[in-house]
């Protein structure tokens, strides 16, 4: 059986060997502990013995090269399967050099009880403390509540079992102290940090440092989606209590257009990007703590009315700063509704590890030049500009085209008499 | 600057200070003609002589004592002790004399001594060529700990010990004798005895390690922050006696969440330490145990590989208690 | 006492003479001056001693029995170049090498001013300012390896002609470090005189169930360097060896271990009972060969002292011990904060 002959571990601490001088050939018949080849170690210098017996087929090392222990540097065909020769130390990086090498070390599955060799993981250290979580307050809580006078009781924890952290702390003081911030001797502000600007400047920093983005506008004539809104904001207002806006709209047909073209529906992992198979839409919500991004999960599953429900529940609850951990979860793609603050046109930052943003702009009443049965003329309509960035490592212009155009498909289709249930 | 590796680290500084001040010399197990069992005295004995680096025999009790009688008369001795699992001899001439002196005689001796110690287990050593000891001489007045794990440090600090009028005990993972490769300066510089470093910048937890552990930590703090953006906070410590307190509390007091990273057992360890430190002058910042990595509460450390893989601490044992702290 | 026996064999000497009656490097006054060490030492001995008994002295370790021993082996050798590392009985050696009998009070007192560990340690334990001697610790045999270390130290230096000299007991004999310091001493013929006064007992248990030996001399020979054992009672005997040692180790002749057998007359220290182990007819026997008696005889027979000169040497011993005893007990504690100083280098 052919079998690779490596270069043996030769002592503690030893990581490589230079192979001095060969004392087989290739083609040579070798027994079992036959003198192979003399290597030098900076501990020392040794024959290493044929791991069987057999015939060498190849020698891959030269003479007066240098090789990481464990290294291949001959072949043979045995006449029996060798024993493995000792492993060393089993965690062992290699090499000479530090370098991190994360494909090696993996990742770990939590609470999977499996240690690194496929021994059980036993390391009784790391066993979470007995008591409840759900109301211990750490020292830390404990003293900033002191501190500032904040009732622990009336703060949500975001922690694990909604244990109260202290960013969920440092946030409550935030808010609280959100009118009585400081004023420097010309008249400067202090931006009080409060932990989601911190987290979301940090966010923002590293997607428009990771991500290549581009970017790609355009136009939509959306006269029959505003027809239908007006049309149905008294019934949904009556039926379902919600003020009924454009929001549920785009979203509808967003989720619709992702269905159609997957590409925009996927995330980065480490180093891979994976096409995600649900439509969880993020949507950009300005808080006063800051930007938030609540997530509507499976959000080509609903009718727009639907949608608007949804859509209002979450944006109040993320106004009032009581989203729960998975509400802001899992989001696949970000739908940034800036038309709500007057904007026309605007470059949007991938929500990483996402790969596109879209920006709905406002809807304004233009001249636009329409074609009514062969004869060109000029019409006012209601426009909405849509803007959309994307990772360009994974996402071509004519696959960003595409979704735009089925988006704005999917919006002119609109009309008065369109259901919104 | 040059590139080297933390044994030819070692063999710099003493060759440095050998060459700089004629009261060093050296003495231990096998440091003359064979230049030291891991090669760290290697070439001394011809530049140096025999009187200089002097092979001993097989004594540890009086390699440290004979270096402590050398060292309060005026000497700067290096003593090796081949393995740390050898030191238990020698332990009352280090622990009950050396660290002493001083104290002892009200300043009027300096045990100007340095007690080189190669340590440490994930060598395939087995039960008496593993040992972490530093938990003892770290618990002992008098004397100064220092355990570096990178070659900068080792040079530095080596230098810094030779040089220093109390007894020091350098601890050399012997892991990271060829392993853990960098740059440190040609010639003399010296690193401070009794200061961490920050090795790696976070705001979500501090991890506290020193050794060969640093290595492991700063891989899974890799690991946390490419897959989970956690940035991990990672001191090491370098010094275990004295240890630098204001940097541990300094860095728990902004991530308020602590983690020890030790290849030494748990029990009234160097984590237990630093754990107590925390809890007395960090405790109102803290939000979450200080929790610890350590090996099970067994002798290190099997032999057979499978076993030693589940003894020792490793990158991805830490990434998963980084997780568990991180996710509370 | 001629060549030294490399066999180490053990070689006894039972009396030396030179042509005026004494050893070479002795004379007159030298000897009585060695005299009245020992009555010193003596009285001092007895009153730290009661000191204890009053509550005043935490803990002594008698020299009483050792007296001639110490104070011959100090005069055979050069206090000004030669290292001496001792050990908790020492009073008399000490006492010799010129420290004051208000030092030693202050360090059984535990006053301040206490010089060799402003009062930390046990009495006699620490280093002297002005006296080349240290004891670092009440772990008996560590001192062995150390001074094999100063010695050592002396060889790298190339400082030559010094002698480091190191006490012991038998007790300490029994210690690994023992071995090990004697042994490298040997390997390295380094200038050490190993000086063993064994007084027969470790504690309470009797040298032959120490070892199976007669003598710690004969050891010497597995370390390839001479054993001498001789009369400690005799304080001209023990000055003779203990000087033909020193001689050889100058002319860099290696090592000697010289053993002074001695009598311990008193407990081990101030918390044992020896009549627990020691029958009252050995006790009746060691207190008939008391050394200062012995000295005492020596030295009116030899015409070098007579009954008022030896009564004189009483009487202003007896004056310095109240004397010293006076100002150390006048003295203060040093402060609780001093014990907060001199762990590291300042």
């Amino acid at each position: 059986m052919a079998y690779k002959i490596e270069m043996p571990r030769v002592g503690e601490s030893v990581v490589e060997a230079v192979i001095d001088k060969w004392l087989v050939k290739a083609g040579q018949r070798v027994e079992e502990y036959d003198p192979l080849v003399e290597v030098v170690t900076d501990k020392v210098a040794m024959e290493i013995p044929a791991p069987a017996s057999g015939t060498i087929t190849k020698i891959v090392v030269a003479a007066g090269d240098t090789v990481p222990i464990g290294a291949v540097i001959a072949e043979m065909d045995a006449d029996d399967a060798p024993e493995r020769s000792d492993p060393g130390p089993v965690e062992s990086q290699g090499g000479t050099s530090y370098t991190p090498n994360f494909d090696r070390t993996g990742t770990l599955v939590q609470e999977a009880n499996v240690g690194p060799t496929g021994g059980v993981f036993r390391d009784t250290s790391l066993q979470a403390p007995p008591q409840s979580p759900h109301t211990a307050l750490s020292p830390v809580v404990m003293r900033l509540a002191a501190e500032h006078g904040i009732d622990p009781a009336s703060v949500k924890g975001t922690g694990r079992s909604g244990r109260i952290t202290k960013s969920d702390i440092l946030a409550a003081v935030s808010r609280r102290n959100r009118a009585a911030h400081s004023i420097g001797d010309d008249g400067d502000e202090l931006l009080i940090q409060n932990p989601v600007k911190k987290l979301t400047a940090e966010h923002m920093a590293r997607s428009w440092r990771e991500i290549p983005h581009a970017w790609s506008a355009i136009e939509i004539d959306v006269s029959g989606m505003v027809a239908c809104r007006q049309a149905n904001r008294e019934s949904a207002l009556g039926r379902h209590g919600v003020n009924l806006t454009y929001l549920p709209f785009t979203l509808w047909a967003a989720a619709r257009s992702l269905a159609e073209n997957k590409l925009l529906n996927s995330t980065w992992q480490g180093n891979r990007a994976y096409v995600r198979a649900r439509i969880n839409l993020g949507i950009a919500v300005a808080t006063h703590d800051g930007l938030v991004v609540p997530v509507l999960h499976d959000a080509d599953a609903g009718s727009v009315s639907q949608m608007a429900v949804r859509v209002s529940k979450i944006v109040s609850k993320a106004r009032e700063g009581k989203l729960d951990l998975e509400d802001v979860r899992g989001g696949t793609f970000t739908l940034n509704n800036t038309g709500a603050l007057g904007s026309v046109l605007g470059g949007a930052i991938i929500n990483h590890p996402q790969t596109a943003i879209l920006t709905t702009e406002t809807v304004v009443k233009r001249p636009v030049a329409v074609s009514l049965e062969g004869r060109d003329k000029i019409e006012v309509r209601e426009m909405m500009n849509a803007c959309l960035s994307f990772d360009h490592r994974l996402i071509d212009g004519a696959e960003a085209a595409a979704f735009l155009q089925d988006f704005k498909g999917r919006l002119e289709s609109i009309d008065a008499d369109s259901t919104i249930e | 600057m040059a590139t080297m590796n933390v044994l030819e680290a070692v063999r710099d500084a003493m060759r440095l200070e050998m060459r700089r001040d004629p009261n060093v010399f050296i003495l231990g197990e096998d440091v003359g003609a064979r230049g030291g069992v891991f090669l760290a005295t290697n070439g001394f004995v011809a530049e140096f002589g025999e009187q200089r680096v002097i092979d001993t025999p097989l004594a540890e009790s009086s390699i440290v004592g004979i270096a402590l009688g050398a060292a309060v008369s005026g000497m700067r001795p290096i003593a090796e002790i081949q393995f740390g699992d050898f030191i238990w001899p020698a332990i009352n001439q280090l622990v009950g004399e050396a660290a002493r002196a001083r104290y002892g005689t009200a300043g009027q001796r300096n045990a100007s001594m340095v007690v080189r110690v190669p340590h440490g287990g994930g060598v395939r050593g087995g039960l008496y060529h593993s040992q972490s000891v530093e938990a003892l001489l770290a618990h002992t007045p008098g004397l100064k700990v220092v355990a570096p794990s990178t070659p900068y440090d080792a040079k530095g600090l080596l230098i810094s010990a030779i040089r220093d009028d109390d007894p020091v005990v350098f601890l050399e993972h012997k892991r990271t004798y060829r392993l853990v490769r960098g740059e440190a300066p040609e010639g003399y510089y010296t690193e401070p005895i009794g200061r961490a470093e920050i090795k790696r910048r976070g705001e979500d937890l501090t991890v506290i390690t020193y050794g060969l552990m640093l290595h492991y930590t700063l891989q899974a703090a890799e690991q946390v922050s490419e897959s989970e953006g956690i940035e991990a906070e990672v001191i090491d410590l370098r010094t275990l006696r004295p240890l630098d307190v204001d940097t541990v509390i300094e860095s728990v007091r902004r991530t308020s969440k602590a983690l020890i990273v030790q290849e030494d057992t748990p029990v009234a360890s160097i984590g237990s330490e630093v754990a107590a430190v925390i809890a007395d002058r960090a405790f109102f910042d803290l939000d979450g145990p200080v929790r610890r990595v350590t090996p099970p509460d067994f002798p290190p450390m099997p032999y057979s590989p499978l076993q030693e893989a589940e003894y020792m601490p490793s990158p991805n044992k830490i990434s998963y208690a980084i997780r568990q702290l991180i996710d509370l | 006492m001629g060549k030294m026996n490399s066999t180490g064999r053990e070689t006894q000497i039972a009396s030396s003479a030179g042509p005026a009656g004494l050893p070479d490097g002795l004379d007159a006054a030298g000897v009585v001056e060695m005299y009245r060490t020992m009555i010193l030492s003596r009285m001092l001995d007895e009153r730290v001693w009661l000191m204890n008994r009053q509550g005043k002295a935490a803990i002594v370790a008698s020299a009483q029995g050792h007296e001639a021993a110490q104070v011959a082996s100090v005069r055979a050798l050069d206090p000004s170049r030669d290292h001496f590392l001792i050990y908790y009985r020492q009073f008399t050696a000490m006492l010799a090498l010129g420290v004051t009998p208000l030092e030693l009070l202050c360090g059984f007192l535990a006053k301040s001013g206490e010089p060799m560990s402003e009062a930390r340690q046990f009495p006699l334990h620490g280093s002297h300012p002005r006296v080349d001697l240290f004891s670092f610790s009440n772990v008996v045999g560590t001192q062995l390896p150390q001074a094999v270390g100063v010695a050592l130290a002396d060889r790298l230096r190339g400082d030559q002609g010094r002698v480091t000299i190191v006490y012991f007991g038998d007790g300490a004999a029994s210690q690994g470090d023992c071995h090990e310091a004697m042994n490298f001493a040997g390997i390295h013929r380094l200038p050490v005189l190993f000086f063993c006064e064994n007084n027969g007992y470790a504690t309470s248990v009797p040298l032959q169930r120490q070892m199976a030996v007669e003598s710690v001399a004969v050891r010497a020979a597995g370390y390839g360097f001479p054993g001498v054992s001789v009369d400690g009672r005799d304080m001209f005997a023990v000055y003779q060896a203990t000087k033909d040692a020193a001689d050889s180790i100058r002319a860099e002749g290696g090592p000697v271990l010289v053993e002074a057998k001695v009598d311990r007359l008193l407990p081990h220290t101030t918390d044992d009972d020896h009549t627990l182990y020691r029958s009252p007819d050995d006790i009746g026997q060691m207190r008939g060969r008391d050394p200062i008696d012995v000295t005492s005889r020596a030295l009116r027979e030899r015409r070098l002292m007579d009954e008022d000169g030896d009564k004189s040497i009483r009487q202003e011993a007896r004056r310095l011990v109240i004397e010293a005893t006076d100002r150390a007990e006048a003295l203060p504690y040093p402060d609780a904060e001093a014990m907060y100083r001199h762990l590291y280098a300042e």
